[in-house]
């Protein structure tokens, strides 16, 4: 038996391979056959019929998306089989008997498959003389997508990509004949990440956009290729603009990455560029302090950096906050600007406190082959440590599950809690928020020890450790909130199971940061501060006698801000007061501190700047981003942008120029030639060794009533890419809070009832869902929600927080209540 | 017989310069003003008396209107597509149920025709699916400005017919009008096209119910549909 089948099609040989579909192989002749419920990424369904090929033998006309190929067949399309070109026009003329003819009102007009189609190979008149079949024109699916019913085609593309790649089937066939028809559940809204790719997928009308209807005609666009900046994902996108405004966006076919498909963040986020809240005009504080920064030039503007930087001629200590989402141009930019021109490493790209030990193992991280996309798929059992991959990394999601529903993959989480991967996962490993490495280590013993003293381990982790040890390759994937150690643990791990790892931050270009740097102790091209030959590279690259000392994380940065130690904080891109998870020293160290800072869009951080200077946005400028796999890919500008704004790198070459330095490069090409200079050397560092942690393990069960606070965003939450995008903001889930049901028991609390969470200074209440996916002795507080009133900024919650139940008398204020006496 | 030698003489000189005016240049260029001494003047009275022009003759354009005042544009972009010379710029909008300007979903927000750009060729007029755009027989536009050249919506709208309420209307009051506004039978009524989407969950999801019925069932649910009763 041979693999490959070998049939003719059009009076063509072709040998492709056994079980290709009859449209896929004749697509590699060149031959497109019309189609339109066929895609290559859903499984085939021939609902639309369209596809009708004519096999000699057979006793009918075949659909070709769903016949598989059989060697020796001879098959004709309507290019030379009448009867495959009289069936596909009859099809035409059934599916436009009750398709409305309103296509110069539809959204799709000019990029509709069923009008290329009706023009290419339809009859130009309809037999057709009834009334066709009618429907309320569009009903509103949720907030984002609006669904014309009149225009469907049944094609179920929308409710078979929910089905089977987003798993939200919220969306569905119902009905029959006539009047079968696409619609979502009376008592559940489609509440989906992904709703965004059922319109791109459409074949027809019928699904389109609330945020692009009626904006504009395919000729009116101006498309350019990008990829979002949304998370680390590194989606490819299509940027398109119309009278240099962004008017939609689309995932762009990348089958490395993101397939595709994109989530909707991506697709509709893109509001801010446009807001009112978005900054257009640099920002200056007038000396008597007390006043919101009030609108410069760039001039004066500059001038106050310089005399804000250097006011004798010296530059006063300053430290550079990055955030993890400038470009890697920039961040390299940044990194070189703070150490040659500022003279200090105090730079951070993290805007959470990361444990000392962090640094040591993203260097080695950054110098490995770590898991991709395709390992991910690939690997048969993988292992998520303290991520919530459809809240983080959306795409990221969408691979774990098609690993989950097209190879079996075993998911396996370790971590306090996982969020929709629950769903999915195969065993779960409960830990203790930040407790992750302690389960790592004992998978690794438990591998070590090949099950000869398996009591020495839970059952559950031997078991877990026999099933990574059944794989080839298996694939560790750490999020960043994963606590001490973990990854130096996920790494050790994978190395000795031959596997891979890899670290998925969150925000957009953390990975490319670390690459270039961005962290105190580390350096670009993957070189080490402590490395003394590594770092004489770099200083005689940079045409310095020596670096700067090794410079203090985000923790020592700000706390010596507010001591005055750090005179200047010098922020690219980042809300201290938003992101950062202790209030007192963000307070402290914007009261004392000088604070200048970049930003797109005006924010909580921005107001206390005494210099805010406005920044391009991604879809604004070109660059390169690296997203959680460490691929780097280039991105262009897809509009201008307002005009006073400039890049960041640009602005940072000017400082330097103000302060009488040169970085020696005026443009991007400059900029990556000088990052070629200091290309990755060729290493592949250690993993640091296990902590002793018997003492710790201990000191987790302090046995008092509070819980572990696991705080992180929803996907959709108050960030910059909701501003101004109502109808994205208005599919972002409800905030709520988790928690265990041994944890929900002894406050009486069921699902959806109101919670209380107090820690540190703060306190917000929210619902409660009741779920075993969240480890018990933690609760899962969203951050920087979309809960209307909540007033804490739920990262000043701390470590250890208490739950209570809302008394019941409260919700109901308006009635009254008798007061127990 | 000797006055024939000063005819022949006459005569001579009348036929050479005959040949002279129509054989030389200089003779036919003084022949003209000669000839045109004869006629009767053409001199068009401009700009005091224009001209009639031809009945299809293309002018500027205009955004006509229904007799009940909405407008028939529902700025879909076809007249735009179709233009050679990029003169064309519309941006649509969406209808709501307080603010209706045509019938359908949607309407021109924004229309303009650059006149600077505009060749008058009328392709446009073809592509206009619900004939709300035509051409005029006015061709004074000219202007001494770019900016004077660009046409706005406000300038190529035909005004409201008499009686009739400048737009936008109400959707309320455009359904009980009752208008079949594109005529034919595959016709839906006004007021269910459009208008605020309201969320699914919010609405009756039970499927066949929304299914409109196929025939009329009284006068205010549909109107008078004209192409209805014809057929």
């Amino acid at each position: 038996m041979t693999d490959t089948v070998t049939l003719t099609i059009d009076g063509k040989e072709i040998t492709v391979p056994k079980g290709t579909l009859l449209i896929r192989a004749a697509e590699q002749l060149g031959t497109i056959i019309p189609r339109f419920c066929d895609h290559p990424l859903l499984d085939p369904v021939g609902a639309c019929r369209q596809c009708i090929v004519e096999v000699e033998g057979q006793r009918k006309p075949m659909t070709a998306c769903t016949t598989e190929a059989a060697d020796g067949w001879v098959v004709n399309t309507h290019l030379t089989s009448d009867v495959a070109r009289t069936a596909q026009e009859g099809q035409l003329e059934f599916l436009l008997i009750n398709h409305p003819l309103d296509c110069p009102m539809c959204d799709k007009g000019g990029e509709c498959p069923l009008q290329d189609q009706a023009m290419a190979h339809g009859n130009h008149h309809s037999r057709f003389v009834d009334e066709k079949r009618k429907y309320d024109k569009p009903v509103a699916v949720s907030a984002q997508v609006l669904l014309d019913r009149e225009r469907c085609v049944l094609c179920a593309r929308c409710t078979r990509f929910s089905d089977q790649v987003s798993g939200d089937p919220f969306i569905e066939l119902f009905e029959r004949g006539a009047l079968e028809q696409v619609a979502i559940y009376e008592d559940e809204p489609y509440e989906s990440y992904f709703s965004g790719n059922v319109i791109q997928i459409c074949p027809v009308g019928a699904l389109t956009s609330t945020s692009y209807r009626f904006k504009a005609r395919p000729f009116d666009l101006r498309s350019t290729p990008s990829v979002c900046d949304g998370c680390s994902a590194g989606c490819s996108q299509t940027v398109q603009a119309r009278r240099g405004q962004v008017e939609r966006q689309l995932a762009r076919t990348n089958m490395a990455v993101n397939e595709m498909w994109n989530c909707d963040k991506g697709r509709f986020g893109y509001g801010h560029l446009t807001a009112d809240t978005r900054l257009t005009s640099p920002l200056v504080r007038s000396d008597d302090d007390g006043e919101e920064p009030v609108a410069a030039d760039w001039a004066t503007a500059l001038t106050r950096v310089r005399s804000i930087l250097a006011p004798d001629g010296e530059v006063v200590p300053t430290a550079v906050l990055s955030g993890g989402r400038l470009p890697d141009e920039d961040a390299y930019v940044a990194g070189k600007f703070a150490r040659t021109v500022l003279g200090t490493d105090d730079v951070d790209f993290r805007t959470r406190f990361a444990p000392a030990s962090e640094g040591d193992a993203l260097a080695a991280l950054a110098g490995r082959d770590t898991a991709t996309y395709d390992d991910v798929e690939q690997a048969g059992v993988v292992l998520t440590v303290g991520l919530d991959p459809e809240e983080e990394v959306p795409i990221l999601y969408l691979r774990l599950r098609k690993a989950w529903r097209n190879t079996k993959a075993r998911l396996v989480s370790v971590g306090a809690s996982s969020g929709s991967l629950a769903e999915l996962l195969w065993r779960r490993l409960p830990t203790d928020v930040g407790a992750e490495a302690a389960v790592l280590d004992d998978l690794a013993r438990a591998l070590d020890r090949d099950g000869d003293d398996a009591d020495q381990s839970s059952p559950m982790v031997a078991e877990v450790a026999d099933a990574l040890g059944s794989v080839d390759r298996p694939v560790v994937l750490v999020g960043e909130r994963a606590g001490d150690g973990a990854l130096a643990a996920a790494g050790r791990l994978a190395d000795a199971l031959g596997g891979k790892v890899a670290w998925v931050p969150r925000r957009s270009n953390a990975r490319g940061a670390l690459d270039q740097g961005l962290a105190a102790g580390l350096l670009p091209g993957l070189r080490r501060h402590d490395d003394d030959t590594q770092r004489a590279e770099v200083a005689a690259a940079w045409g310095l006698d020596e670096l700067p000392t090794r410079g203090r994380d985000l923790h020592e940065i700000l706390t010596l801000a507010g001591k005055g130690k750090i005179k200047v904080l010098y922020l690219l891109g980042v809300d201290l007061v938003r992101d950062v998870a202790d209030q007192r020293l963000v307070d402290k160290a914007l009261r004392r501190a000088t604070v200048i800072t970049h930003d797109i869009v005006a924010n909580a951080t921005t107001a206390h700047a005494d210099v805010v200077l406005p920044v391009t946005a991604s879809q604004e400028r070109a660059g390169t981003r690296t997203n959680w796999e460490g691929r780097r890919q280039q991105f262009r500008p897809g509009v201008a942008g307002p005009q006073l704004v400039q890049h960041d790198w640009e602005i940072l070459v000017q400082v330097t120029g103000m302060l009488g330095h040169d970085l020696g490069f005026t443009d991007l090409d400059g900029i990556r030639a000088d990052m070629a200079a200091l290309a990755p050397i060729d290493t592949t560092p250690d993993w640091p060794a296990a902590a002793d942690r018997s003492d710790t393990a201990a000191a987790a069960d302090d046995g008092d009533d509070t819980l572990t606070a696991d705080v992180y965003p929803l996907l959709l939450d108050n960030g910059v890419h909701q501003v101004n995008a109502p109808d994205l903001a208005a599919t972002a889930h409800d905030p709520h809070l988790r928690l265990h049901p041994d944890d929900a028991a002894p406050l009486g609390v069921s699902d959806g009832d109101e919670v209380t969470v107090t820690g540190g200074k703060a306190e917000l209440t929210l619902p409660v869902r009741v779920t075993p996916d969240q480890a018990a002795g933690t609760v899962f507080v969203p951050a920087n929600s979309t809960a209307p009133d909540q007033v804490d900024n739920p990262r000043h919650l701390g470590d250890r927080v208490t739950v209570a139940a809302v008394a019941s008398g409260s919700a109901t204020a308006d009635q009254p209540v008798e007061v127990n006496a | 017989m000797e006055f024939l030698g000063p005819i022949l003489f006459l005569l001579l000189v009348v036929v050479l310069v005959g040949i002279a005016l129509n054989t030389t240049v200089l003779g036919r260029g003084m022949a003209m003003p000669l000839r045109q001494m004869l006629k009767k003047p053409s001199t068009s009275q401009y700009p005091e008396q224009p001209r009639p022009v031809t009945p299809r003759f293309h002018g500027r354009h205009q955004l006509n209107r229904y007799d009940d005042g909405l407008e028939k544009c529902i700025g879909c972009e076809l007249c735009a597509w179709a233009c050679p010379a990029d003169a064309i710029y519309v941006q649509g909008a969406n209808n709501t149920l307080e603010a209706r300007w045509s019938p359908g979903e949607r309407y021109a927000e924004d229309y303009q025709i650059n006149y600077s750009r505009c060749i008058l060729c009328g392709l446009c007029i073809e592509a206009c699916p619900t004939r709300a755009l035509t051409m005029t027989h006015d061709y004074e536009f000219s202007s001494d400005t770019r900016r004077g050249l660009v046409y706005t919506k406000d300038m190529l709208l035909a005004p409201a017919p008499e009686g009739a309420p400048d737009t936008p209307h109400r959707d309320k009051d455009v359904r009980e009008r009752g208008h079949n506004y594109y005529g034919g039978k595959a016709v839906s009524p006004p007021g269910l096209h459009g208008g605020d989407h309201l969320p699914a969950t919010a609405r009756t999801m039970s499927r066949a119910s929304q299914v409109l019925p196929m025939a009329p069932e009284s006068e205010a649910d549909w109107g008078d549909a004209p192409g209805r009763e014809e057929d």
